[in-house]
């Protein structure tokens, strides 16, 4: 076990891939000299060459168009989209193109294109640089969506989207990033939970909290302080967006009969949405109170001065799990 | 040549510019910079132009019967697809846009292929790897950024005797995208050969609407050479696209080529070119028609005698009646293979939509017992 910042465990799994799969390469704006603005490309350059390791011109659907031109000639490209907000200009290769290719081919052609998003709010940035635009990706039949929330799981996370065949939008909770957690880097990549899996993070009988990203975290620490008050919340960690992995989600929430889904993304057409409707399907008879959901209101995301009162918190969380109680 | 269009004048470009080894009366004319290519099989390239001509022919008339739900034309730009389809060597990859047609026979395409795509059979499923001809793509200009990846996947793997060419069109060039793939192929000095047919029109946009310059001169300010070649002279686009190959294939980076050529059909099938265009424009292009010089040359010049030109139309006649029988055979697919290909492997939330859909239709099959 090490200690690592989650930043460095994406860096140490990319490390990996890079030394485990020739094909695999990085590229992005700024990964190689610079390491990457979040630093989670440091080094990486130096060890594994420009041709490996490739700052690009400064353009995200070039990076992405010519990431499938790399995987169309049996490359595994890993793209880095700087910031959340930057990655729309990518969306015509990603949506149209990178999504549909195996599809179109019927399977001739595989791209197993990752890309990296940091993503989320709470570090006091400017315009575009706090946004969740996740539910853009899940909405796209052929992309796989994943969010890591930890430095454990991002490590293994980053090496099984680059071994799929599969494009994976592979989102990073950027303010999490300077967070530490013990990492196995020694653990077998067999052994690691599939990527397509959610997690139980904190095992709880009385209300269901399902999260992923950066609100884990926050919601983990909201299962704490409710246990002091005598409430007892299992915090699921989603990982996978899409798909979604049903199973965990109803086998936890038919048991406790009360769900809360919290996200940074606008609550309105977001995956709560999604995800209360199919508990609502599967669980309609054990459920004690309506699915709420804790997210981002129907604004842009605002101003940094402000942030705090956009972002979902313990508080709100709470708050919402108080009343799935009023029912 | 000027001619009068619809509120916009399309100007024949200076000969100074224009590359052309047969001129439109079908006389060989010799240029400094590329000899007359000897070499050439130029009863082949007649034979192939006629032939996806054919083709083309046969798509329209059964995209009227119904059999089909769209066609894209080629009608009037054989010559820039046959002439540059030809100068490939086998291990040089093609991106494709959805009209090169002409360029997927020279690639040794099936036809058919192209058929179950446009009457909806299927996206256009042929394993790209094959015949070095990637998919159709329709969304305008994203293939020229595949090309460039692919192209810098070829740099990587140290593959000196392969090269890329990706096929747009005037419309294109206007893409941000189309952009994005000169600067990466500057940058990078890929071995991809960027070969845009000016038909004149995006639609009905003539390509005044697209840029004040001409278009080949567009890479000039990313840093590689463009040229202008008679879209409608199949030798000189063979020899233009072979020395741009062979410019990549030594490491010498990106080559634009404009074929200045004229789309004589409608955009598609749903399109009505009248709405837009004059038809003595049409007529003054249909002088210039790139299959009408070849067979003139090679009439002259004693190469091909009229037993030829039978046997070619013979040949013709004989791929229209297996097209026509083939479409038509096409079946459609089951409904349960839309779920089919979305992922490489499992995926819970599709395998659920498929599994209830079966349930859904299985329910009709019991109430029919």
């Amino acid at each position: 076990m090490t200690k690592l910042t989650l930043s460095k465990a994406i860096n140490e799994g990319l490390r990996r891939a890079l030394e485990d799969d020739p094909k695999a390469m990085i590229m992005g704006e700024d990964v190689g000299r610079l390491g990457g603005v979040f630093r989670v490309t440091d080094g990486l350059q130096k060890d594994f060459g420009e041709h490996r390791v490739m700052d690009t011109p400064l353009a995200e659907s070039g990076i992405i168009g010519t990431a499938i031109g790399l995987a169309l000639r049996g490359y595994r490209p890993v793209c880095e989209i700087q910031f959340d907000g930057f990655v729309y200009p990518a969306t015509d290769q990603i949506v149209s193109q990178l999504a549909k290719m195996h599809y179109r081919s019927q399977g001739k052609v595989k791209l197993p294109v990752v890309i990296r998003i940091p993503f989320g709010g709470g570090i006091g940035a400017v315009e575009h640089h706090s946004e969740s635009p996740e539910v853009f990706f899940a909405h796209t039949a052929g992309l796989r969506v994943v969010a890591c929330a930890d430095a454990a799981d991002a490590f293994t996370m980053i090496q099984l989207a680059i071994a799929s065949d599969d494009p994976v939008i592979f989102f990073e909770p950027k303010r999490r990033y300077w967070d530490k957690g013990e990492v196995d880097t020694a653990a077998p990549l067999e052994d690691a939970l599939p990527l397509d899996k959610a997690r139980v993070v904190v095992a709880g009988d009385d209300v269901t909290v399902l999260s992923y990203g950066p609100l884990v975290r926050t919601c983990a620490e909201a299962a704490s302080a409710a246990r002091e008050d005598g409430r007892s919340i299992e915090v699921i960690d989603l990982r996978s967006l899409s798909p979604l992995d049903m199973e965990t989600i109803a086998a936890s929430v038919s048991r406790t009969g009360r769900c809360v889904v919290t996200h940074e993304a606008p609550v309105y057409a977001g995956l709560g949405a999604e995800i209360a409707a199919r508990v609502t399907e599967r669980c309609f008879y054990q459920l004690e109170a309506p699915v709420l959901r804790v997210g981002g209101f129907a604004i842009p995301y605002p101003p940094a001065r402000m942030e705090d009162h956009y972002l979902p918190d313990l508080d709100r969380i709470l708050d919402a799990v108080d009343r799935t109680f009023d029912f | 040549m000027t001619v009068e269009t619809g509120g916009a004048t399309t100007v024949a470009p200076q000969d100074s510019e224009l590359i052309q080894l047969l001129t439109p009366e079908g006389e060989r004319i010799e240029h400094p910079e590329y000899p007359f290519p000897d070499d050439a099989d130029l009863k082949g390239m007649y034979r192939d132009m006629v032939l996806v001509r054919r083709i083309d022919t046969e798509a329209i008339a059964l995209q009227r019967q119904g059999e089909l739900g769209l066609w894209a034309s080629l009608l009037g730009q054989e010559a820039a697809q046959v002439g540059s389809g030809r100068a490939l060597s086998p291990n040089d990859m093609a991106f494709p846009s959805y009209r090169e047609h002409g360029v997927a026979w020279c690639r040794g395409l099936d036809p058919v292929r192209l058929l179950e795509l446009f009457r909806g059979v299927n996206g256009g499923a042929w394993d790209p790897e094959e015949h070095k001809f990637h998919l159709y793509t329709i969304v305008i200009g994203d293939q020229t950024l595949h090309a460039t990846g692919y192209a810098m996947g070829i740099q990587r793997d140290t593959a000196e005797d392969e090269a890329v060419i990706v096929y747009f069109g005037d419309g294109a060039t206007s893409q941000g995208d189309v952009s994005e793939a000169f600067a990466w192929a500057s940058v990078y000095n890929t071995p991809v050969v960027f070969f845009c047919q000016n038909n004149q029109y995006a639609i009905s946009a003539p390509q005044e609407r697209q840029s004040r310059v001409p278009l080949y001169q567009r890479s000039r300010g990313f840093g590689f050479p463009g040229v202008r070649v008679d879209g409608n002279d199949v030798l000189a686009c063979y020899a233009v696209t072979k020395q741009a190959l062979r410019a990549a294939h030594e490491g010498q980076g990106p080559t634009l080529i404009e074929a200045f050529t004229y789309r004589m059909g409608a955009h598609t099938t749903t399109d009505d070119p009248t709405r837009y265009r004059l038809a003595s424009e049409l007529e003054a292009w249909r002088l210039r028609d790139p299959i009408e010089r070849v067979r003139s040359y090679l009439a002259r010049s004693g190469q091909a005698n009229a037993a030829f030109f039978e046997q070619i139309e013979a040949e013709a006649a004989e791929l229209g009646t297996r097209l026509r029988a083939a479409c038509r055979e096409l079946p459609d697919p089951p409904p349960l293979a839309m779920f089919d290909h979305v992922y490489t492997g499992a995926n819970a939330i599709l395998d659920a939509d498929r599994a209830g859909y079966e349930a859904y239709l299985d329910g009709f099959e019991e109430a029919a017992r």
